[in-house]
């Protein structure tokens, strides 16, 4: 057994664990008691050293619940969204704030909890069936501790218009708090959505999510999901999202990510079907000593799938990001599209990233491309708004903003796309002048 | 308006003006023609406040003031433009957007009230007639996706909301067509009054049928080599830069 996990185990023994599911989160838990936290020797975790994650003592028990004002929670959703949202707080499913009903019919929104207990027979076919315990021992941890989350389900041939909005807030009630949100997204056939996930940090409150998101997506099913990630400056974050995907299904990922001193990404995207296609955008933001890891991976099973990936970060401070973006391309996957790109701007000198493309390709008819760059601002472009009589700051914190926007502009959803320029305007010097620029 | 004396400038260590001198004073247009890479850019940017342009001797007063100590932005507030040879392409920076910030930043340093949108739209229609620039072109982001002859055309338009007291255009009619050009000299004559400058980088005389300047300059090897009144633009045209240099030597 590995060292520094007793409290996780023992933490586990409190659970309720009586369900029909209490098997599985018993051989998870065995899982991650025997790998331990994954240490800088494992490739993946190369660049991100999780000893910080380790050393604090988290606890996986929420017994104090904490209270938020309904005015709170308002001001987190995002403005002039008509949307189906889920609350939970320090992990814990909050109803009284959640805004479920009346459900469209073919669409089915639970707690995971509630879904576990109603829906075993669909569950057992689906939970815990995408995610593989034995790739992170995260992934393991939380599978061990399923207990909140959503699980949405939509009916093939059902188009949901309104975005289902998971708000995961965290508030800081004395002992550190670990959370393991677990969500389950199933879309059928023909079926269409748009699900958020919002991870949001109150202060400086320190805590540790370590989330999962399993997605399948059956044939020609439409999949788009954000992941806005705003912990607290002070809070630890892994997120996971597994998607598999069957034939000419497509899957849409935003992934911002702007909070968090020790965060890693993973998404995962299995195309295991002819003519699946995925797109996977991402911008990350980083200051101060904030690390923010990002690793993806998609796996083109088989021929006539497409991968575009298009990664952005801006770094300042003395902040350090990653990223990994791995294509896999499988024996006989022919006539497969893969791009990607990771751009990366770095605002100071002390800033660091480590990106790199990893391509694996087992099929000789492939269509692959993949570039990183990182730069600083452009010298030119600085030079002429400013001899256009824009003070230097500004000039800066204008260019940034537009680095971040060839991203954010690309988002279909108008409420979210203006409220993330607020928020990276938010995060930028001389703000009031640049919310100027932002064009609508 | 401006006086330069023996500058002296450096980019990556090379030295490219060596000692140069020139003096303009208000409403005088002036023109610098001279050979490719003898510093007329060089100068513009000098000017301008490029960082990576080290002015090693010399000094250069505008207004009253000591230019070089000044950020580029508090030339521009001065009333110093530059129409650039290149202008850079801006994603994602839209170009009317630019424009209000400009203008409103330089009327805040001259003491005036910002335009509001209303007051800034009026204001953009009325020059927009006089350079004939596309509303479609405005709308973009600075520069992105523009004609080698729209660049120059923006640049103009900018010159034009912008007022300013001293202009320096870098070859703004280098590769336009006579339709075009004829649109630059009409933006910078309506732009001319006793109270401005005008220095115009150009290769060609052609330029100066339709601007008429009160001294033209020769720029070689870093240096003003020969001035003179319009007509020795004409001679340039005919005979080349040789034999001023050769009258030099
Ligand atoms: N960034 C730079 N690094 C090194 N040398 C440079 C740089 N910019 C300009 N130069 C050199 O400085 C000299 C003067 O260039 P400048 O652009 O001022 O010439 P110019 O008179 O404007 O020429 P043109 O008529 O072709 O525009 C040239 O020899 C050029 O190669
Ligand atoms: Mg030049």
């Amino acid at each position: 057994m590995s060292t520094g996990i007793e409290h996780y185990l023992s933490d586990f023994e409190q659970l309720e664990n009586d369900d029909w599911f209490s098997e599985n989160r018993q051989s998870a838990l065995d899982v991650f008691k025997e790998s331990g936290f994954p240490n800088a020797r494992l490739e993946d975790w190369k660049y991100t050293d999780v000893r910080p994650i380790k050393k604090k003592k988290f606890s996986s028990v929420n017994k104090t619940p904490v209270s938020m004002r309904a005015d709170e929670i308002d001001a987190l959703r995002f403005q002039g969204l008509d949307c189906i949202d889920l609350v939970f707080i320090n992990g814990v499913f909050a109803k009284e704030y959640s805004n479920i009903e009346p459900l469209e019919e073919g669409l089915i929104i639970e707690n995971m909890q509630d879904a576990l207990a109603k829906d075993k027979d669909f569950l057992a076919n689906h939970l815990a069936k995408y995610a593989d315990d034995n790739s992170s021992p995260f992934t393991a941890l939380n599978t061990a501790f399923i207990q909140n989350g959503a699980f949405i389900n939509v009916s093939p041939d059902v188009v949901i218009e309104k975005p289902v909005n998971i708000l995961y807030l965290s508030k800081t009630n004395g002992s550190p708090l670990a959370t393991h949100p677990r969500n389950l997204i199933v879309v059928g056939e023909n079926a269409e959505m748009t699900v958020i996930e919002s991870y949001i940090g109150h202060g400086q409150a320190n805590y540790f999510t370590n989330a999962v998101t399993e997605a399948t997506l059956s044939a020609n099913a439409h999949l788009k999901h954000y992941k806005i990630q705003q912990e607290s400056l002070n809070a630890y974050h892994i997120g996971n999202l597994i998607a598999l995907q069957s034939r000419d299904s497509n899957l849409e990922s935003h992934s911002i990510s702007l909070g968090g001193a020790l965060v890693r990404n993973d998404i995962h995207g299995k195309l295991a079907a002819e003519g699946a296609q995925i797109v996977m955008n991402g911008l990350y933001m980083t200051d101060n000593k904030q690390h923010v890891d990002n690793h993806t991976r998609v796996d083109h099973l088989k021929p006539h799938t497409s991968s575009t990936e298009n990664y952005r970060g801006i770094l300042n401070g003395k902040s350090r990001a990653v990223f990994n973006g791995k294509v896999v391309v499988h024996k006989n996957a022919q006539k497969i599209e893969a791009h990607q790109n990771n751009a990366n701007l770095l605002l100071s000198n002390d800033a660091e990233i480590d990106t790199k493309p990893e391509l694996e390709i087992y099929a000789d008819d492939v269509k692959c491309s993949h570039g990183a760059t990182v730069g600083q601002l452009d010298q030119k472009m600085l030079f002429y708004l400013r001899s256009r009589a824009i003070d230097e700051q500004t000039a800066r914190s204008l260019l940034t903003y537009a680095f971040a926007d060839e991203l954010i502009s690309s988002i279909g959803l108008g409420p979210i796309r203006h409220q993330l320029e607020q928020l990276i305007i938010g995060q930028l010097p001389e703000a009031t002048l640049i919310r100027e620029f932002t064009h609508e | 308006m401006l006086n330069i004396q023996n500058l002296h400038a450096k980019i990556g260590g090379k030295e490219i003006l060596k000692g140069l001198n020139l003096s303009v004073n208000a409403g005088e247009v002036h023109a610098i023609m001279g050979p490719n890479g003898s510093g007329k850019s060089t100068l513009a940017n000098v000017l301008a406040g490029r960082d990576g342009c080290d002015v090693s001797k010399g000094t250069v007063t505008y207004d009253g003031q000591d230019l070089l100590k000044l950020t580029p932005e508090e030339r521009a507030w001065a009333g110093l433009f530059l129409a650039f040879q290149y202008p850079v392409e801006i994603p994602g920076v839209n170009n009317v957007y630019l424009l209000k910030a400009a203008v409103n930043a330089v009327r805040k340093y001259r003491g005036e009230a910002e335009l509001d949108a209303v007051e800034f739209l009026a204001l953009i229609k009325k020059k927009m007639k006089i350079v004939k620039m596309q509303e479609e072109l405005l709308n973009r982001s600075v520069n992105e996706g523009f004609s080698g002859g729209e660049k120059k055309r923006n640049e103009i338009f900018q010159m034009s909301i912008l007022e300013p007291k001293l202009a320096i255009l870098d070859e703004t009619d280098s590769g336009l067509d006579i339709d075009a050009l004829k649109i630059v000299a009409e933006g910078v004559n309506s732009l001319c009054n006793e109270a401005r400058s005008i220095i115009l980088v150009t290769h060609y005389q052609r330029l100066l049928d339709y601007i008429k300047p009160d001294h033209v300059h020769v720029l070689s090897g870093g240096k003003i080599i020969k001035s003179g009144g319009s007509d020795l633009a004409l001679e340039l045209e005919k005979k080349g830069y040789d034999w001023i240099k050769e009258e030099v030597a």
